[in-house]
């Protein structure tokens, strides 16, 4: 028992790795739940949940504890097999999702490990793409729900969220290829490590921010739409469509449908870091407590996520569509041309 | 044996992409298959190829074959003739679709029979985004272009279309 220990510490801890991403994942949603009562109540000049646990903590466990006893509903013109494939979907796309992107630099976890272990699930050298692919098929998930549900409402909120992910994915993809441009690489990893040198004289502070601040303008604005939060929450926006592509869940689909929300944030804020923000690198914090700069900064994109929620009033339709085809496209082109060319000519 | 399971899949999903009566069924049905040709791909070591075929195809082109499914909301496929006609007694465009299936089938067969010798395309086996990229703008560039433009056409005739019911309204 102790010999496939030692012998296998390598792979035991790969294996660690997932669950510790897996658990990691479902309590980030619980994190934001929490986190996105506290701020909006705060910025409503309130207090927010205050009587589970000290401060309220508690409280997602309670919210959890209250969906998982309610009662699963149908609707009886539902089409009964894609009605319960769809939440199932949205929830497995947003996990699969965190699998390619990498968190932290290589670390012994305290000399437990005789070779240093890359902190990913996987590294695949086309990951950035993969992470691409895999969110497009989360769409699939609100799309089915909204049309199995047989109700008007959800209709529309699934209509709706399959021509905003179209509109906003060009705009996505296009911000990402100028970043693969300057890294040279389709690998994350690699496009984390192509930003630890100096810049201004600080090491570790090369980020691509500084070099597309437009670009991640436009990477966040997109991604914002990607996972349908305000002001882009037009596939379940409450004032028109009671709840959306969800309208007819209850219990724990409705559930997995909010788990996958906050998860696919999770993936685009860390994304996001890995592009544009560096990664686990930070100046003076050394490799081996890479993941702890790194949960920081991702805790900083999704505070505003929040925030920009609690602030901001949802557009008009046809407002997002014109922003998405005549502004975000347009831009997002030239940015990636300008890139192009400051690479060649400049040796950025 | 994953060759087998994911050519399986592919099989039995596009079959089934025929045989089912729910377009929307149908359209998933597709994407189970695009998404057992990815697996092919991964397995011929072509992990970009793979990642593309799901990005734009399972993921762009259905959901737009979704979108569309769903617009017109056609649960059921309408059938305006008897069941028991046989096949090539059934009026129009299923005439039309027969040709074109059996012109298909000869082709494939032509072209199998041809190029049957020959499993490789080139010597060393391309796989990274590099070479893909080289390849596409050197050797292949005249057809690149060409492709561009015919999508260009396609665009613009698709404006055209959608644009000619506009005329006697007020805008």
């Amino acid at each position: 028992m102790f010999d496939f220990l030692s012998t296998n510490s390598f792979l035991i801890a790969q294996i660690g790795i997932v669950v510790v991403i897996w658990i990691a994942l479902q309590l980030s949603a619980a994190v934001m739940v929490y986190a996105e009562r506290k701020v909006a109540a705060y910025l409503q000049q309130r207090v927010g949940p205050t009587r589970v646990g000290y401060a309220g903590l508690l409280q997602p466990i309670a919210d959890v504890v209250k969906l998982l006893l309610k009662e699963e509903l149908r609707p009886a013109a539902a089409d009964p097999i894609l009605f319960y494939l769809a939440p199932i979907i949205s929830a497995t796309a947003a996990f699969a999702a965190f699998a390619v992107v990498p968190f932290g630099g290589s670390t012994t976890l305290l000399g437990l490990l005789t070779e240093p272990l890359p902190l990913h699930v996987a590294d695949v050298n086309v990951a950035i793409l993969v992470v691409f692919a895999i969110t497009s098929m989360g769409v699939y998930g609100i799309v089915l729900a909204g049309w199995s549900s047989n109700s008007k409402y959800s209709l529309l909120g699934g209509l709706r969220s399959s021509a905003q992910m179209i509109s906003y994915e060009l705009s996505y993809g296009m911000a990402l290829a100028a970043v693969l441009v300057l890294a040279n690489s389709m690998s994350l990893r690699d496009i984390v490590n192509a930003q630890s040198g100096s810049l201004f004289g600080i090491p570790q502070f090369r980020w691509f921010l500084f070099f597309q601040p437009i670009g991640f303008l436009i990477f966040f604005t997109a991604g914002i739409a990607e996972t349908n939060r305000a002001p882009f929450d037009f596939p379940e926006a409450e004032q028109e469509l009671v709840a959306g592509y969800h309208t007819e869940y209850s219990s724990m689909s409705f559930g997995l449908f909010f788990l996958a929300e906050y998860i696919n944030m999770v993936t685009v804020s860390a994304v996001a870091t890995d592009l544009y923000l560096g990664g686990w690198w930070l100046p003076l914090v050394p490799e081996s407590w890479g993941w702890l700069a790194f949960l920081a900064k991702i805790s900083v994109l999704l505070f505003f996520y929040i925030w920009m929620r609690w602030s901001l009033p949802r557009y008009r339709y046809d407002q997002l569509m014109a922003f998405g085809w005549k502004v975000l496209l347009p831009v997002s082109v030239l940015n990636l041309i300008a890139t192009a060319a400051g690479v060649l000519y400049f040796g950025l | 044996m994953l060759f087998y399971f994911f050519a399986a899949l592919a099989i039995v999903a596009s079959l089934l992409v025929i045989a089912q009566r729910n377009p929307v069924y149908s359209v998933l049905l597709l994407i189970l298959s695009f998404g057992a040709l990815s697996g092919l791909y991964v397995l011929l070591d072509a992990p970009f190829v793979a990642t593309i075929q799901i990005i734009v195809y399972a993921g762009a082109i259905m959901v737009l074959f979704l979108f569309v499914v769903m617009l017109l909301n056609a649960p059921h496929e309408e059938t305006d003739f008897d069941e028991r006609t046989h096949p090539m007694l059934r009026p129009g465009p299923m005439r039309f679709g027969a040709v074109l299936a059996l012109g298909l089938i000869a082709e494939l067969a032509w072209a199998l029979a041809r190029s049957a010798p020959r499993s490789t395309f080139s010597n060393a086996p391309i796989t990274s985004v590099a070479a893909i990229g080289r390849l596409l703008f050197t050797d292949y560039a005249f057809q690149f272009e060409v492709t561009s433009v015919l999508i260009l056409v396609a665009m613009v005739g698709a404006v055209v279309m959608a644009r000619r019911e506009d005329h006697g309204a007020k805008r």
